[in-house]
């Protein structure tokens, strides 16, 4: 028995256990948070891809970085009812929320030059509870990985030409994306633009049947092809211009139209487009009614994360929301430290 | 040292050591998830948030049965610096359980993220959107997470210091085992 108090030879073997354990303790500390494997893809990493060698848009989200307000009602038809369980698909009509956006890193973006146009949309059920959704104005995503996705924006921001090759080649899934991007029309109205969850979610409804599901709001304007050298003749904000104009002699609708896998389909990857002969169902309405530019707009404060879902939706195997749940998280956090950078004009929040 | 009389009451070990597995594991996968962009982040933060709340909840019980029932007293031998780390670590340990999720949940109030617990339990949020605060409980949240951590392995050192070096009866207080199946049989 060691006499209490007294520090032994013996105790060297204990002093370097202890030693042991607190050290283990903090590499495997220090492993599970990513500082010993720097290949790991971080959202740190994410956003250092996203941000521009100009710098990072101080104060403003770090991708679809230049957008304007906007807020209206879900109204919907009471159809989503069979799919899901969640509360805004019973017939009514629910508070909207939203932001048009183009995507790019620049908040200063000339609205012509940018290919990829979104919605980031907040329906809330009477009871308070959120559903938040970001979706752009391609018919499908330009990567089937949240890797590939980060590969792309690196290849993309070399100057070296056989950087994009390389990207090609090692993800085929991005030709037709290409494609689309050369060949689609441009319209010249947020408003005459589709935008598509193009992830995939499962929609469980009040029997727990589960069914995945993509959707769309398809506007009821119709959408007037036109020439984007033609909209570089607009001004830098004809977009928001036009929109803010529009919305105050008229508000503006779109159908929400969910569509429903068949088994098989791709759910795990936004790339691949479901045949066009799917069950779509249309579930309501969003309507626009005011526009109010960001800065000082009720969208300004809001993190679109496409998995701040209501009961009824889940994520499906689609690695995508988490992937996008977790950057847009950094970028809020970035950018509401940041706020100086970008101040609001009307008394500031506490 | 089987001589000391008192020891933490049953319910307080349990909670003790319920908790030490609970915190650990918040630990980890706060720095884990922050980290990740795999599709385990939404189960992560889920849990994160669940056992947030929970923790807190447990933190006030043991707080409570700390006060009812008090604590075994330090060995009369042990150097009166010892006696102060000791007495500060643990008042420095509690403030972590009660601040850490508070200042988890005004970062995500702060935010205006709903917040949504395993089972879809919201709970309301008691402040509104804020830039500032926000920036300054994400901050707090993060860097005292950090120093939680290093006081949980200073905690782990000092505990294995008594329980393997001094031999001071000091663990056994707290021992998940009942005080004589302590001594392993080599001893």
């Amino acid at each position: 028995m060691n006499q209490p108090g007294r520090v032994e030879r013996s105790s060297l073997g204990w002093l370097v256990l202890i030693a042991a354990v607190v050290g283990g303790s903090a590499a495997a500390f220090a492993y599970t948070a990513g500082w010993l494997t720097p290949g790991r893809l971080t959202p740190d990493r994410m956003i250092a891809a996203l941000t521009p060698p100009s710098g990072p848009p101080l104060g403003h989200r770090r991708n679809h970085a230049k957008g304007i307000c906007f807020t209206g009602m879900f109204e919907a038809n009471g159809s989503g009812v069979e799919l899901s369980r969640a509360k805004v698909f019973v017939q009514g009509r629910y508070p909207a929320l939203g932001r048009f956006n183009l995507g790019t890193a620049d908040p200063n973006a000339v609205d012509a030059t940018v290919r990829v146009r979104g919605m980031g949309l907040q329906i809330s059920a009477a009871d308070g509870e959120e559903w938040r959704m970001a979706m752009i104005n391609p018919p499908f995503f330009a990567v089937s990985t949240p890797d590939a996705f980060h590969d792309l924006l690196v290849a993309a921001g070399k100057k070296d030409p056989e950087a994009m090759k390389t990207f090609i080649s090692a993800n085929p899934e991005f030709a037709a994306f290409a494609a689309w991007a050369k060949a689609a029309p441009w319209t010249g109205s947020y408003a005459e633009d589709s935008y598509n969850s193009l992830n995939s979610f499962v929609f469980t409804n009040a029997k727990g049947d589960e069914h995945a599901v993509r959707w769309s709001l398809v506007p009821t304007a119709a959408p007037t092809s036109i020439a984007q050298a033609e909209l570089e003749k607009r001004g830098p904000n004809f977009l928001e211009q036009e929109i803010t104009n529009r919305v105050r002699s008229a508000p503006q609708r779109w159908t929400m139209v969910t569509t429903v896998a068949d088994p098989g389909d791709p759910t795990a990857d936004p790339s691949k487009a479901w045949p066009e002969n799917r069950r779509k169902v249309q579930v309501g309405t969003l309507v626009v009614q005011r526009i109010e530019p960001e800065r000082d707009g009720p969208c300004r404060d809001i993190n679109f994360d496409p998995t701040v879902l209501p009961q009824g939706v889940r994520v499906s195997d689609d690695p995508f929301p988490a992937a996008r749940s977790s950057v847009y998280r950094k970028s809020y956090d970035l950018r509401a430290a940041e706020a100086s950078d970008y101040p609001r004009t009307e008394v500031a929040k506490p | 040292m089987t001589n000391a009389p008192q020891h933490f009451a049953p319910i307080q070990r349990l909670l003790h050591w319920l908790m030490a597995i609970c915190i650990i594991a918040m630990l980890f996968i706060g720095v884990g998830m922050v980290s990740s962009v795999a599709q385990k982040y939404l189960p992560l933060i889920l849990i994160h948030k669940t056992l947030g709340v929970a923790l807190l909840v447990l933190v006030l019980v043991r707080l409570a049965l700390r006060l009812h029932f008090g604590a075994p007293p330090l060995p009369a031998d042990l150097p009166p610096a010892m006696k102060l780390g000791a007495r500060l670590s643990h008042l420095l340990l509690y403030g972590f359980m009660i601040v850490m999720p508070l200042l988890g949940l005004g970062m995500l109030w702060a935010a205006a993220y709903p917040v949504v617990l395993y089972g879809g339990i919201r709970i309301p949020a008691l402040l509104p959107q804020s830039d500032h605060a926000h920036t300054l409980f994400w901050n707090a949240h993060v860097y005292l997470g950090f120093a939680f951590f290093a006081l949980v392995l200073l905690h782990l050192a000092a505990a294995l210091f008594h329980a393997l070096i001094r031999r001071d009866g000091v663990f056994a207080t707290i021992s998940p085992l009942p005080q004589r199946q302590r001594m392993k049989p080599t001893e």
